[in-house]
């Protein structure tokens, strides 16, 4: 089994190494089919891995294979922990992946970096894996910078696009943020327990709770909690949480794959997958719950907000992409970790879905990326238009489709919660129903709908490549509930990875089957807020389509507010920014300047050549000196060993 | 009775004007080789004394060894000097600071 996960995570390196070294020479045949025959190799391990965790929850793999570093009685280790949720986290993973490498062919097709662009996707889905199979917070840490460094290249994929670069240092810089916030928070669980395997520091978690750390004064934080918060603050900046959020709809600069890839579908789940693997510690401490569950309330609902002024059709989908992440750790924060996944998994399919439509879209009306623009294109593009609105629905929580299920187990699980701040949480989620509805089907209607404003039968769909991971993708995205949420979010089936409490105690019904639930959360006011969002985006987009511009006149500053995103980047660049300019000035001016290059090194040579340039006198270059000094020195050092001997014996 | 300390006194006097000739002689390098070949004499001297007041001949042989080498030396040395005055026009002791710096 281990032979096996070494393959599945080796195969994509393999994939993207000989596609960089030998990709320009061979053609770009060569560079696809090796790519995608090494994510293919994962996506059947993955299969495999499942099927057999599924069989027997028992054959859980936990070793390690590799000592990268001995130091006294510390050991860093390389190593795998499969369960099932590492198993179902690699299957989304790599069926992600699959179809976005099959899409690229079609996508990229004239593009001049077409193998530097396989390369990087395949080493990102390296990268993932390795984040998703570790068995220690080493591990964990190098996947979770190399997916960073692979999102940061394909960002800045188009590098002579300067919006393009701005916009990955800015996902590069924020992410460090959280990535210094996770470090402290592994740091912190090593110096107490002294281990970086996960297992080792989930048995002896519960001792931490009794130390506490003081902060100020007489505030006084334990350990677990502080490190749960830390470790929270990575996954705010790796799953764009606020106030780390501002990274990812500037990543919507990147090629449309890598938007469904990357930043939809797995690295921006990465936290989430995080949390959920820490559930053992999570579960030690109330107030860090509570935290996350306020950060993802707030996320969930304030994105949301944003997605429905912008005018970019990728941006929308990323707002969207927000606030469902805000979702995800919602669920998390209320200790609904198998919901939380189970969102993860729908919204992996139903979003990279959307990115992809999006991007047929782009590539149908050659990169016009303004939905100002677009209207009527069902008419041109039958595929795009009948699989987005499969997304849509899967988005809003149709009823039937998979994204209603996962959202309404969430909404739920906030629902009977009691901790502090669901109270606000559930608000937030129920608000954002209305809001998500609202903003897809603005999109859907603005993009397909309306007017035809072309005219021009040239437009078409795009090449088959891009077509079959749309309908390969729609399946999942309307279906994949169905067979999976009796076990996973109700089951038993992450009883092996996650520590949660019984599905009843959590979400407060007995679950039956999908159609039980289905009829059960009728009762719940979801469905019909989601249908009040319907009904409001068709008043507005298609009935009276000049009523958006009279209210967005009417509300002006509320809607400069979304415009400007709550001043967000604003307060980074400006305030926190300029305060950090300024004390990287102090710091040049006074350390390095005057302190480094005054005082030690400048100073030291200087008062070096001061003082050797009095002694460099002796040197008179005169033999009869140099023939005294020699001569008194032999004698006096003889006249001292004459002298000590004497005095022996 | 000319005893041994007799000896030795003369050759730590030789040894004494070689070194003095060494130090304060500012004038000509040639001094200071003949000054180097007088060390050796006064060292020469010593081995020569010891040699007769031990009855061990060993000493002589070595003394003419030493002869022979310093003879060499100051073949070598003084050829370096001509050397020297082709280039520099002067040997005089006071110029010869290539050293300094």
């Amino acid at each position: 089994m281990y032979q096996l996960s070494l393959i599945a995570l080796l195969a994509p390196l393999c994939g993207a190494l000989l596609a960089a070294a030998f990709g320009k020479s061979l053609g770009k045949w060569f560079t696809n089919s090796v790519t995608i025959f090494g994510v293919l190799v994962s996506l059947v391990i993955s299969t495999l891995l499942l099927s057999i965790l599924i069989e027997d929850s028992s054959q859980v793999l936990n070793q390690s294979i590799y000592t990268w570093m001995k130091i006294g009685e510390l050991e860093f280790q390389l190593g795998f922990l499969i369960d099932n949720l590492t198993a179902s986290m690699m299957f989304v993973v790599s069926f992600i992946s699959l179809m976005v490498h099959i899409y690229t062919m079609g996508y990229m097709k004239d593009d001049p970096g077409y193998h530097r662009f396989f390369t990087y996707i395949s080493l990102f889905t390296f990268s993932m894996l390795s984040l998703l199979m570790a068995n220690n917070f080493l591990q964990l840490f190098f996947g979770w910078e190399a997916v960073g460094v692979m999102s940061y290249l394909l960002i800045g994929f188009w590098y002579t696009k300067a919006s393009a670069i701005k916009a990955n240092f800015k996902a590069f810089i924020i992410n460090r943020v959280g990535d210094f916030s996770l470090l402290l928070g592994i740091a912190l669980l090593f110096a107490n327990l002294g281990t970086l395997d996960y297992i080792s520091i989930f048995k002896s978690a519960e001792s931490l709770s009794n130390i506490s750390i003081p902060i100020s004064g007489s505030l006084n934080v334990s350990v677990i909690t502080l490190s749960c918060i830390l470790l929270f603050g990575g996954a705010m900046g790796k799953s764009a949480q606020m106030p780390l959020h501002v990274w990812l709809p500037d990543s919507m600069e990147g090629p449309t794959p890598i938007s469904a890839l990357i930043h939809a579908a797995t690295m921006v789940t990465a936290g989430v997958f995080m949390l959920a693997r820490m559930s053992p510690l999570f579960e030690l401490s109330v107030s860090a719950l509570s935290f996350v569950l306020i950060v993802g309330a707030t996320t969930a609902l304030f994105t949301g907000f944003l997605g429905l002024v912008q005018t970019d059709i990728k941006r929308v989908i990323a707002y969207s992409t927000l606030s469902q992440l805000g979702y995800m750790i919602v669920a998390a924060g209320v200790s609904a970790y198998s919901a939380s996944l189970f969102h993860l998994m729908t919204h992996a399919f139903f979003k990279a879905l959307l990115f992809l439509a999006a991007g047929s879209v782009i590539v149908a009306l050659h990169h016009e990326q303004n939905i100002r623009k677009m209207g009527g294109l069902y008419r041109y593009l039958p595929f795009t238009y009948v699989t987005s609105v499969i997304g849509t629905l899967a988005l809003i929580g149709f009823p039937g489709f998979s994204g209603f299920f996962s959202k309404d187990a969430i909404i739920e699980a906030v629902h009977h919660s009691n901790i502090f701040g669901s109270n606000y949480a559930y608000v937030a989620v129920l608000v954002g129903v209305f809001v998500t509805a609202l903003y897809s089907f603005r999109l859907l209607f603005i993009v397909f709908h309306g007017e035809d404003k072309f005219k021009n039968d040239a437009i078409k769909e795009p090449s088959l490549s891009i077509v079959i991971p749309l309908i390969l993708l729609a399946i999942p995205s309307a279906l994949i509930a169905w067979p999976t949420i009796g076990p996973m979010v109700f089951g038993e089936f992450f009883a092996n990875s996650i520590i949660q409490a019984s599905a009843y105690d959590l979400f407060g019904f007995q679950f039956t089957n999908p159609i039980g639930f289905l009829f059960h959360s009728l009762e719940s006011p979801v469905i019909y807020i989601a249908t009040l969002g319907f009904i409001t985006a068709f008043y507005l987009y298609i009935i009276k389509p000049d009523l958006p511009q009279k209210i967005s006149d009417f509300f002006r500053p509320i809607h400069n507010l979304l415009l400007e995103k709550y001043y967000f980047d604003y307060l980074i660049e400006k305030v926190i920014g300029q305060s950090f300019k300024k004390i990287g000035n102090l710091f040049w001016t006074f350390g390095d300047i005057r302190i480094i290059d005054d005082t030690l090194v400048n100073g030291i040579g200087r008062n070096i050549h001061k003082i050797s340039s009095k002694f460099k006198k002796v040197q008179t270059g005169y033999i009869y000196h140099y023939a005294f000094m020699m001569i008194l020195s032999l004698s006096l050092f003889l006249g001292w060993i004459i002298f000590t001997s004497i005095e022996r014996t | 009775m000319i005893t041994l300390q007799s000896y030795l006194t003369l050759s730590a006097i030789l040894f004494a004007i070689g070194i003095i000739g060494i130090i304060i002689n500012r004038k000509n390098i040639i001094i200071i080789l003949m000054c180097t070949e007088l060390i050796l004499l006064a060292v020469n001297f010593n081995f020569v004394a010891f040699s007769y007041f031990n009855q061990d001949y060993t000493g002589q042989i070595f003394v003419f060894f030493i002869l022979t080498v310093a003879a060499a030396e100051a073949a070598i040395g003084l050829a370096i000097l001509v050397a020297l005055y082709r280039n520099n026009k002067s040997i005089d002791v006071e110029n010869l600071t290539a050293l300094k710096e």
